[in-house]
């Protein structure tokens, strides 16, 4: 077994209306980062695990993600990065 | 007839609900732990209103988890009544009991004000006491009560009854739709395929006694009254 620290993005749905992006995206077009198109808030996870190997980390860590991390109705996930600790 | 209420950690209108099945409705109501694997023979379940759990993660998440909640999850599976109001409508549907999501309301406040809500059906277990289109007055107090469903699922909903309760617009303008948090399609309340699980984000145990400004609520404690044989 090896120990991984996963990180996930779980980011609202697109299409799936998202106030507190937009309002901070009103506020960035305020102070004048006009190149701004979009901005989409989300959670960032973090999780320590013990695996066999990194595909089964991964593998694990998905489980989680449609199990509870992420709201399959509203929500979308993707694994930001793996490290081997 | 007995109503189970669920307390979890966080639960903060499981008193509410006690006193509006006790008092006004006159029927016996017993709290039930999260942590206990055991309904009391209830005969209907009230997963109340309030924060549990914090709302970590999502509203709903977590409580899902609960030992109770494998239990409530069989009892409605089997047909018993569940009446899941606000956090309670969250957990339903973090559960998988009622289809959808509650989100964030689109204003990005907490909503806390009396609202007016168009009965939709009178055809449930929940409403059967109600006039069809009838308009009452009931309380709404969450943060994320922002009904969210794909199209299908909204057809669905609509196609087959189960859009139980609308949010509606001031006096005079009561066919209007409109939402105090986004909801699609204005939805307030919902009920499953099979008929039994409510969910709605107001508060019908807030106003059963004319003290209250409202007992509108109360017909939807004797439409199950009413309706479930013990």
């Amino acid at each position: 077994m090896s120990r991984y620290r996963i990180a996930v993005h779980i980011v609202p749905r697109r299409g799936i209306l998202d106030p507190q992006g937009k309002t901070v995206a009103d506020a960035l077009h305020t102070l004048g980062f006009s190149a701004v198109k979009d901005v989409h808030i989300g959670r960032h996870i973090v999780v320590d695990l013990d695996a066999r190997d990194q595909n089964a980390a991964e593998q694990s860590t998905r489980d989680m993600c449609e199990r509870l991390l992420a709201n399959p109705v509203t929500e979308d996930y993707e694994i930001a990065s793996v490290e081997a600790t | 007839m007995k109503f189970g209420i669920v307390t979890f950690p966080g639960s903060n209108c499981d008193y509410d609900a006690y006193q509006a099945v006790v008092e006004r409705l006159g029927e016996e109501a017993v709290f039930l732990w999260h942590k206990d694997h055991d309904l009391q023979q209830s005969d209907v379940i009230v997963l109340p209103g309030g924060f549990s759990y914090g709302d970590y993660l999502r509203a709903g998440a977590i409580a899902r988890f609960s030992p109770v909640m494998q239990d409530v999850v069989s009892f409605a599976k089997r047909g018993g009544p569940v009446l899941a109001i606000c956090n309670g409508f969250q957990i339903a549907c973090e559960a998988g009991l009622l289809p959808g999501a509650l989100l964030r309301n689109a204003n990005l406040k907490f909503v806390c004000e009396m609202v007016r809500l168009r009965v939709e059906t009178n055809e449930t277990l929940f409403t059967n006491r109600y006039d069809r289109g009838a308009v009452i007055r009931v309380p709404i107090a969450h943060g994320d009560g922002r009904y969210t469903a794909d199209e299908a699922t909204l057809d669905r909903l609509e196609g087959e009854g189960r859009v139980v309760f609308r949010y509606v617009g001031g006096p005079g303008d009561a066919d209007e739709w409109w939402s105090p948090n986004g909801s699609m399609r204005s939805i307030a309340g919902i009920v499953n395929d099979a008929g039994n699980v409510l969910g709605l984000m107001p508060h019908p145990e807030r106003v059963v006694d004319p003290l209250l400004g409202s007992e509108d609520g109360l017909g939807i404690f004797e439409s199950v009254l009413a309706r479930v044989t013990v």
